[in-house]
């Protein structure tokens, strides 16, 4: 029955990914008085490439053509350490916080040795940057996660949660840092505006497009739905680690309802922040991109002093 | 004593503390005079927040006015002076470069481990609260005195003077539960006419040395020219 429900959640994971992008593009069209697609573009775009033939160049190895899938059932197994619709799942059990993080790291080097492979100008760059990036932004990413794990003590995501959950509304500092450090992070990580643009090809600036740039057909249709589904993975970190309200304890069908209806709540709220945070936001230069995450690194590091200097029992 | 076993207020207090030393870092990290003014709106803003909140849970009247006085000195209108002179000065597009930077930010957070020093002796007679509370007002205090140190440029003095006297307020909220009002509104008209005060000596300054970067004022004139 557990693993029912973990398969369920699973499969709600990757199935309602490519929901929460169309639904943040409709928002942003919203705010930017453009007419919007269908909520279910990104559905259609997925089975229209799926159906295309895909385009492999001369020089590519198998690394190329083996990355798309390593990719996508990396950024998977990395979804399903993570709590959506209910905690205490087997799988969720079996790995904690650190090795979804490795999960992470795994697929994105792939990604970046993909973008090395076919050895094009823009692939070489954007797999350059890409690791740059990630270089700064999981040392910040790590210490907001270590803030929530030295609270409740461990560090598997769903007892975290829990923890969370049974000690009801407390005012923490150390989770306002916290969670302004990990929305900065997830901003870099998933490429949106500050740091990369998801909607041009064109330009210099271009990081996670100019690594997918020679994909096409249904290994770029399995990169783009891995990033959605990466999107949504930081979404429900965020939104599960400092909102746990409404997910589900107990394994009836009411409370998996109620759990699903608060995630898709809360996701399509945050949703709506990043929009218009995106909206509102210039794109940074390349340069400024490490001044960023840096400040991001400070905030998770007052967010672990202020849990040791502020909250802890002496 | 963990913070689940606080109460709100307290809890409140301690995440106001914590931002409140948060905005002190981000105005010595701050190279942009417009930013820095607003980093200072923004302490003010949480000031206000912090004293309206200890107003509403000791259900002490006077200390709404108080909150009031704050939200229009503090986050009104001495920002407002500030920027307007900072415009005038055509000083808004100017990157101020700070000289070792990373050592000043090292310096702050130094000085904020050693406000926790000084005043560790006193958790002993007075409750955790109070302690972190004033060590975080100390430490802005302390900060406050760093900016105007690394700082060229007056305004960014003032700034510093100002985010002083913030500290001070701070501290005076959360340990007093609300001082007297002839205090408080002493406080405030001093904070008034320190504004104007500054207003002057910028208008002083910058028509005997044409500018505000207070290095040039070592120089002589005659020499110079």
């Amino acid at each position: 029955m557990n693993w029912l429900i973990a398969v369920l959640q699973i499969t709600l994971f990757v199935l309602l990914a490519p929901l929460l992008a169309g639904w943040v593009k409709w928002c942003k069209c919203y705010l930017q008085n453009r007419k919007a697609p269908s909520l279910f573009q990104p559905y259609r775009d997925l089975i229209k490439l799926t159906h295309k033939q895909p385009v492999v160049a001369e020089q590519a190895s198998w690394l190329f053509i083996l990355a798309p899938y390593i990719i996508f059932s990396a950024t998977v197994l990395a979804a399903t350490v993570v709590p959506l619709i209910a905690v205490d799942l087997p799988t969720s059990a079996s790995a904690d916080v650190i090795v979804m993080v490795g999960f992470f790291a795994f697929a994105r080097f792939f990604l970046a040795l993909a973008g090395l492979d076919v050895g094009t100008a823009f692939g070489g760059m954007g797999s350059s940057r890409e690791m740059t990036i990630s270089s700064l932004a999981e040392p910040a990413m790590l210490m907001a996660i270590f803030t929530l794990t030295m609270t409740a003590s461990t560090t598997n995501l769903s007892f975290a949660i829990t923890h969370v959950l049974n000690e009801g509304l407390v005012l923490r500092p150390s989770f306002v840092f916290a969670l302004a450090a990990l929305i900065l992070v997830a901003v870099a990580e998933t490429g949106r505006i500050p740091v990369d643009n998801p909607a041009t090809h064109l330009e210099l600036t271009m990081i996670h497009e100019a690594m997918i740039l020679e994909y096409s057909g249904r290994h770029l249709a399995l990169i783009e739905w891995a990033s959605q589904l990466k999107l949504m993975l930081y979404g429900v970190l965020i939104a599960n680690i400092f909102f746990p309200w409404g997910i589900a304890e107990t394994f009836s069908i009411q409370a998996l309802g109620y759990g699903l209806l608060a995630i898709i709540g809360k996701l399509a709220l945050l949703a709506i922040f990043l929009a218009i945070a995106e909206t509102l936001v210039a794109k940074m230069r390349l340069f400024r991109v490490q001044e960023y995450l840096s400040f991001a690194y400070l905030l998770g590091l007052l967010g672990l002093l202020s849990h040791i200097i502020l909250e802890a029992s002496r | 004593m963990n913070i689940e076993q606080l109460d709100f207020y307290t809890q409140a207090i301690l995440s106001m503390a914590a931002l409140v030393g948060l905005t002190s870092f981000l105005m010595l990290g701050q190279g942009r005079l417009l930013r820095l003014i607003f980093v200072f709106a923004m302490q003010g803003f949480l000031l206000t927040l912090t004293t309206g909140l200890a107003a509403y849970s000791l259900n002490n009247h006077h200390l709404y006015i108080s909150a009031v006085l704050t939200l229009v000195l503090k986050v009104v209108f001495i920002p407002w002076m500030l920027r307007r002179e900072v415009l005038r000065m055509n000083m808004h597009r100017d990157i101020e470069a700070l000289k070792n930077n990373t050592a000043v930010m090292l310096g702050g957070a130094s000085l904020m481990v050693f406000s926790y020093y000084v005043l560790h002796p006193i958790v002993q007679s007075s409750s955790v609260v109070m302690l972190n509370a004033l060590a975080v007002s100390l430490s802005v205090m302390l900060l406050g005195m760093l900016l105007m140190i690394s700082h060229r440029q007056a305004i960014a003095h003032v700034v510093g003077f100002m985010s002083i006297e913030n500290g001070l307020f701070f501290a005076a909220i959360v340990a007093t539960n609300g001082m007297p009002m002839v205090v408080e509104l002493g406080v405030a008209f001093d904070v008034l006419v320190a504004a104007v005060l500054f207003g002057i000596f910028f208008l002083h300054i910058r028509t005997s040395i044409d500018s505000l970067d207070v290095d040039l004022l070592n120089k002589l004139h005659e020499v110079d020219k």
